[in-house]
């Protein structure tokens, strides 16, 4: 390739990756300005003087520390179910013969056209006759199974040889105990892929948990976050801190992770 | 399989966590916006007078507090005691959701009911049975700075809108270029329905069976509410104007109609050089008869039919009604108290920008008192809005509200036309 | 001889099943049944006020002019919000996996942080920066020259805000997934179509482009679908507003139904929005299936 396209490739990609950046950088750097600088003009990205007073703010007058353990708490608790349920159907998919497979795989497909909204009003009705509004087992029950994880893992599970499971069957060990000990073991990097996605997903989840919630205690992050932008509407360094206090883990988790996030995303996408 | 364990561990450890907290028996009462902040500065003296009883209150934004409430009720997580706007008493009455106070009052020694302002307590009243003991009043009048109107030429505040339509654009051009005289919300529903009722509109007809928001009555003040705007007046758009305080301050407005949370609101937050340069007045009429009627509005304590501690709910709505509380939740919040001797005892009839208060609570009106009336009061503002921005005009604006209106009440028509069990 | 054993694979699937069973299907088609009638905040207070209306929810709300608003609303986000966050996507990834690109992991992290940021975080900080006086938009808008804009606050701004919104955060989900698409192409046939003489902009068109058909098709769709779920941004940012310029479907459902309660009209909206997510996919499906039968 020649040498002046290159150079502007890398210019065009720079730069983009530079506005991609700029909102991220500016709510990290409004969130330590004292109150009021994030407004007078003229515009500066980074602090004057850092401040830590919007964070304390946060974590002891708002109490967005107890936010963030149920945020953490909700979804490793749907993290948790999801991998094990969704683990558990997506192998049965995959390797096991059973009447009428084919058939409630194509159903539970169909459910992946369906918008999760058409459910949350009977939804709603359902968890308050059980007695689970503004619990935090309401807020994790629509996410136990997923169709999206099932379809994940019985992808992959395609792909575990069939003699590895053969032997251990004739080796007369369970359909049960060949998925604990074999399937598990051979699936972890996608099962790591499900969690990263669910947790995630789990952790950014909006809508269902600002419906069901009440108790301010229960709120999540992202409830908690709505709730502060519909009373603090002016207070812009006290907003921003509390959305970096809502992204860092998140964010954290997906650098770290980052290859099984990409590995999800192509595996899901590759099939369709 | 050690990392499943560990987070199940962890997981069951939350909830353990969760639970306990859940089996505290505090008394649990949801307050509104500003007074949700204050409201736990006065408990220290209730925790002292009453020691087993413990108060957790959770505050609610405004802008999401009907939606919260009526979630709250559905899904069976109703708190103990709440503060509810009182035109909201309809909706939530229809609901079966608040428990009937009469009785209590009666018997009780700090809530005396010939104490209240008669029309403020009227609006707690559905069919005959009190579900709401007032908390404080609410009404709408002008908020002024009082230079810009000297400048423009006034000694005194005008007493009809002729007059202020004249004051207004002389105080805009004082203030300077690229501002606006007077603020008027868009997304509120208070000001039309204000007018409304000072041009004689009944806003509902046939015992609020349907909307009359064509009569020519609403027709009028509609026409008069949306010349401000097409005169360049007021600003259109929230977002013209971000910081009401700064804004105010500035010049960027003059005057603004609003209520008495604003007076401790604006003592707050203004700039001191600002401390002198404002003050109330009741709002204007149409003709000669000062002040105009306003909106009999305001926030009242109520107890949830759900409650498993009503007595205990009922002594922190007595308490919170005890005129020294009221007075004390006057001085943190700025808001007006809803008894008569509290008033008194604040010394507020004297008090020059709380008088505007005292003078326009004589003149108030509530709204009708069905369920629906949040639905219309948002169809109100959206049509206003549509018709300020130019979408509609007046009299299209209008044929809509009243067929919106008109399908709104269709399910109330139906049961009232129900006999009678 | 058989004996009547419960097939262990029922053991495996029946947790899933049963509760996507009952947490999902089951209210789903509680929401059908619901569509059928006035259920409202009377029928919540009393049981008894409940009516059966067959279709006349779903007859209101095409009557319904703030229906057809939101519907206008949400398929412009989804024409063009969907269309742009397509191409810029599309583009991105020409560029990162263009073969003397370098740091093109670094790349493809940093596009894709706002699409593991919490949506409502992201409307929150965005809120701010379309704040006309002192958000970061305007004062770029400045340094340029041009004047500043009412973002959320002028109906004819709005919605391009939002849209502009939904790009940023999304751009970068569909950028991967051309990449690995663009990655499946074999680079002799690009090398190929070089050789015979094939300018830059001819590869793109003749080659790299029906190549990439599937995968454009997939990323269209699932960009489609997720669009006309539009929710949070709305919900945070502009309630619907200026003048019911950002109200969407799903925030009408969510207006009907969580505000106002009238979860028979609620439902209605929910089912409505499935059908026609239901009825372009199909549509998609089929497109593709026909384009698959005529390249062969």
């Amino acid at each position: 390739m020649r040498r002046a396209p290159v150079v502007a490739a890398h210019v065009a990609l720079g730069g983009l990756a530079a506005l991609t950046l700029l909102p991220f950088v500016w709510m990290v750097g409004a969130s330590f300005m004292a109150s009021g600088e994030a407004t007078t003009l003229p515009l500066h990205l980074l602090p004057r003087a850092p401040t830590l007073a919007q964070y304390r703010a946060l974590l002891t007058r708002l109490d967005l520390g107890r936010c963030l353990l149920n945020s953490a708490g909700i979804a490793a608790a749907v993290t948790l179910a999801a991998v094990v349920l969704d683990s558990m159907a997506g192998y049965a998919f995959a390797k096991l013969r059973f009447a009428g497979r084919d058939r409630v795989f194509r159903l539970l497909l169909a459910a992946l056209v369906i918008p999760g909204q058409v459910a949350m009003l009977p939804l709603f009705l359902l968890l308050r006759a059980l007695g689970l509004v503004d619990t935090y087992a309401g807020v994790v029950v629509p996410g136990l199974a997923s169709v999206f994880g099932i379809v994940l893992v019985r992808q992959y599970a395609l792909g575990i040889p069939d003699a590895v499971l053969d032997a251990a069957r004739v080796d007369g060990a369970g359909e049960l105990r060949i998925y604990r000990s074999v399937a598990l073991a051979l699936s972890a990097p996608i099962l790591v892929t499900l969690a990263l996605f669910t947790f995630m997903g789990a952790w950014n989840d909006f809508m269902w948990p600002l419906i069901v919630l009440a108790d301010r205690d229960r709120y999540t992050l992202p409830v908690a976050l709505a709730s502060l932008a519909g009373e603090h509407v002016q207070d812009v360094e006290l907003m921003t801190a509390g959305a970096v206090l809502t992204v860092l883990p998140v964010v954290v988790l997906f650098l770290v992770l980052q290859r099984h996030y990409v590995a999800g995303v192509l595996a899901g996408g590759m099939k369709e | 399989m050690s990392a499943v364990r560990s987070s199940l561990a962890a997981v069951l450890l939350l909830a353990a966590a969760a639970c306990r907290h859940e089996r505290r028996p505090a008394l649990r009462l949801w307050a509104l916006g500003r007074e949700g902040e204050v409201v736990a500065q006065l408990l220290p003296d209730l925790a002292r007078r009453r020691p087993g009883l413990r108060v957790r209150v959770q505050q609610i934004p405004w802008s999401a507090a009907h939606e919260k409430l009526l979630t709250a009720f559905v899904g069976g997580a109703m708190p103990d005691v709440l503060q509810v706007g009182n035109t909201w008493l309809p909706e939530l009455v229809a609901l079966g959701a608040l428990e009937p106070l009469d009785h209590r009052l009666a018997r009780s020694v700090a809530v005396r009911a010939d104490d209240y302002f008669p029309g403020i307590l009227a609006a707690n009243v559905i069919d005959g049975v009190t579900y709401g003991v007032p908390w404080y009043v609410d009404t709408r009048l002008l908020f002024y700075r009082t230079d810009l109107l000297a400048a423009a030429g006034f000694a005194r505040p005008p007493t009809t809108w002729a007059g202020w339509l004249a004051a207004l654009p002389r105080m805009q051009a004082a203030a300077g270029p690229g501002n606006w005289a007077i603020l008027l919300p868009l997304r509120e529903w208070e000001p039309p329905v204000i007018l409304g009722m000072q041009w004689g509109a009944g806003l509902l007809r046939d015992g609020d069976r349907y909307g009359d928001f064509e009569s020519p009555a609403f027709r009028a003040a509609f026409a008069f509410y949306l010349d401000f705007f097409h005169r360049g007046l007021a600003p259109l758009g929230d977002t013209a104007v971000v910081n009401v305080y700064q804004d105010f301050a500035r010049g960027t407005f003059s005057v603004y109609l609003t209520g008495p949370w604003n007076l401790g609101e604006f003592a707050r937050r203004l700039p001191a050089a600002l401390a002198e340069r404002w003050g109330t007045t009741p709002l204007p009429a149409p003709d000669g008869t000062a002040p105009g009627v306003s909106l009999a509005g305001g926030s009242s304590l109520v107890v949830a039919r759900s409650s498993p501690r009503k007595d205990d709910a009922w002594a922190l709505v007595e308490y919170l009604a005890e005129p020294a509380q009221q007075v004390q939740f006057y001085r943190l919040t700025g808001d007006l108290p809803a008894r008569r001797s509290a008033w008194e005892a604040a010394d507020l009839p004297a008090d020059a920008r709380a008088r505007a208060f005292w003078l326009q609570l004589q003149h108030v009106r509530p709204t009708p008192k069905i369920p629906e009336w949040e639905r219309i009061a948002s169809a109100i503002a959206r049509y206003g809005e549509a018709a300020i921005r130019g979408e509609m005009g007046i009299d299209g604006a209008l044929e809509a509200l009243d067929r919106d209106v008109d399908r709104v009440l269709e399910k109330r028509r139906w049961l009232l036309a129900q006999p009678r069990r | 001889m058989q004996r009547l054993r419960l097939n262990p694979a029922w053991v495996l699937i029946a947790p899933a099943l049963v509760a996507i069973g009952v947490f999902f299907f089951l209210p789903v088609v509680a929401a059908l049944a619901l569509s059928f009638t006035d259920f409202d905040v009377y029928t919540v207070g009393d049981p008894t006020r409940l009516r059966l209306v067959g279709l006349a929810n779903y007859r209101h709300l095409l009557a319904e002019p703030r229906f057809w608003t939101a519907l206008g609303n949400t398929t412009y986000f989804v024409l063009v919000g969907g269309s742009l966050s397509v191409a810029v996507a599309l583009g991105v990834a020409l560029l990162v996996e263009a073969r003397a690109v370098r740091l093109k992991a670094l790349f493809r992290t940093v596009f894709l942080l706002p699409v593991v940021t919490t949506l409502v975080a992201v409307a929150v900080v965005w809120r701010f920066l379309y704040q006309p006086r002192f958000g970061l938009l305007n004062a770029l808008l400045g340094r340029i020259g041009l004047p500043p804009i009412d973002w959320l606050g002028d109906p004819r701004w709005a919605m391009p805000a939002l849209i502009l919104l939904a790009v940023w955060k999304n751009f970068g989900f569909d950028t991967l997934i051309f990449s690995a698409g663009l990655q499946s192409i074999p680079p002799q046939v690009d090398e190929a179509a070089r050789l015979d003489g094939a300018g830059a902009w001819q590869r793109l068109r003749r080659v790299t482009l029906p190549l990439l058909a599937p995968t454009l098709a997939f990323v269209g769709l699932i960009t489609m679908i997720g669009y006309f779920q539009l929710f949070a941004e709305p919900y945070v940012m502009t309630q619907g507003g200026p003048a019911d310029r950002t109200l969407s479907v799903a925030l009408l459902m969510y207006e009907e139904g969580f505000r106002w309660w009238n979860l028979g009209t609620g439902s209605a909206i929910a089912f409505v929005l499935f059908a026609i997510v239901l009825g372009l996919t199909l549509l998609e499906l089929r497109l593709r299936r026909a384009a698959r039968g005529g390249a062969r």
